[in-house]
């Protein structure tokens, strides 16, 4: 999915010639997951940023060249995912967490 | 210190909560949190509008520390609890900036927003409203706030500390990956800090790690606890979580924390900076 924005957040105002934007949404069951944490670890596992997802599941982060996991932390839930970073892209990315 | 007297857990705040000269506090960067759902009978402070100085870059003075606290209905003798999104970072922030203008006890929630919401507590959209009380705050203990000159003096002699990610300790990222990226300043360290990022004294859900933990922790960063202390970060809140540890929870009395930080270190003129993962040298 990297490089596609299709369904995604919107990327208006932001640079994404400068930045290595990955962002997307948390889902259960194919529906947004709100309020869920997603934390973005370094290739080495040390933790960089988190956020929580908006009302409609959807998390940002700017990043640099390179391999990251996404931890995402929800009620009853914990998922990891890789994902490529590169800047001038943006890596769209779907976190679906196993119904609790 | 024992650690129940500047840190409470979840079911603390379900049962003290609402008790008599018990405020608490929700800090956070975004205060549209606080409005989406907070913690029962929880005031609000806003980080930015709050606690900074509208014009110049500076907290806000004592007369005017005093006026919001306040206008927030807490008085001087009042038990203190403060949490907040962000791994407490703001509400770290303000706890040592209660610290600072001299509150007697204030407190922070283990895990803060993050691990209440985690085990599912309830928040309430509910607005409070909490009697104005009469507030007077102390002159500014500066034993605990480092400025840039003593923190450039510090270099080859006293210990500094750079809490921020390993990207952004390197010069690889200038701001946490939550942020754009386009800064004014250059990227890199203070040269000797050690990189301890401050997610490394915290848990998963939040929550600090065991005080035997942390203390091993920073020992094998190669922090010397004999040294004066130093911590800083981007703009203060991360490394109010480090002093929060080595201050309060390890009861170090000689850690101060740096404001200023990157945003201002990194964009003076003249003053040595190192790149990539070592510390480099004075």
């Amino acid at each position: 999915m990297c490089g596609s924005t299709k369904g995604g957040l919107s990327v208006a105002g932001i640079d994404t010639s400068k930045e290595a934007v990955i962002q997307g949404r948390v889902l259960r069951g194919g529906e947004p997951v709100g309020g869920a944490y997603v934390r973005l670890l370094d290739p080495s596992g040390e933790f960089t940023a988190e956020v929580p997802t908006s009302a409609t599941g959807h998390f940002r982060f700017f990043a640099h060249d390179g391999r990251w996991t996404l931890r995402t932390l929800a009620p009853g839930a914990k998922a990891d995912r890789t994902v490529v970073a590169a800047v001038g892209r943006v890596a769209e990315v779907d976190v679906e967490l196993t119904a609790a | 210190m024992s650690t129940s007297e500047v840190l409470v857990d979840a079911d603390w705040v379900a049962e003290h909560g609402s008790d008599d000269g018990v405020v608490l506090v929700e800090v956070d960067e975004d205060t549209t949190a606080y409005d989406g759902g907070h913690i029962a009978g929880a005031v609000k402070i806003d980080w930015k509008k709050d606690l900074q100085d509208p014009v110049r870059r500076d907290f806000v003075n004592r007369e005017q520390f005093g006026e919001l606290l306040s206008s927030r209905g807490i008085g001087n003798d009042d038990t203190v609890v403060l949490y907040g999104g962000n791994n407490n970072w703001f509400a770290a922030y303000a706890y040592w900036y209660f610290k600072l203008y001299g509150h007697g006890d204030v407190r922070l929630l283990d895990g803060g927003r993050k691990k209440w919401e985690l085990d599912a507590r309830p928040l309430s959209t509910e607005t409070v409203t909490r009697p104005a009380a009469q507030y007077t705050a102390a002159e500014p203990d500066l034993s605990i706030r480092a400025f840039r000159d003593e923190v450039v003096s510090a270099i080859g002699s006293d210990a500094l500390v750079d809490v921020r990610s390993p990207d952004e300790f390197a010069g690889r990222l200038l701001a946490p990956a939550h942020l754009p990226q386009e800064q004014a300043q250059r990227g890199g360290h203070i040269p000797t800090a050690v990189n301890v990022p401050w997610s490394k004294a915290a848990n998963d859900d939040g929550t600090f790690k065991s005080a035997d933990d942390l203390k091993a922790l920073y020992g094998g960063a190669g922090l010397d606890f004999g040294s004066d202390i130093i911590a800083y970060c981007r703009i203060g809140e991360r490394s109010a979580h480090t002093w929060f540890v080595l201050h309060e929870i390890l009861g170090q009395q000689n850690v101060k924390n740096y404001d200023g930080s990157w945003t201002e270190y990194g964009s003076l003129v003249g003053v040595p900076v190192a790149v990539g993962d070592e510390p480099g040298q004075a």
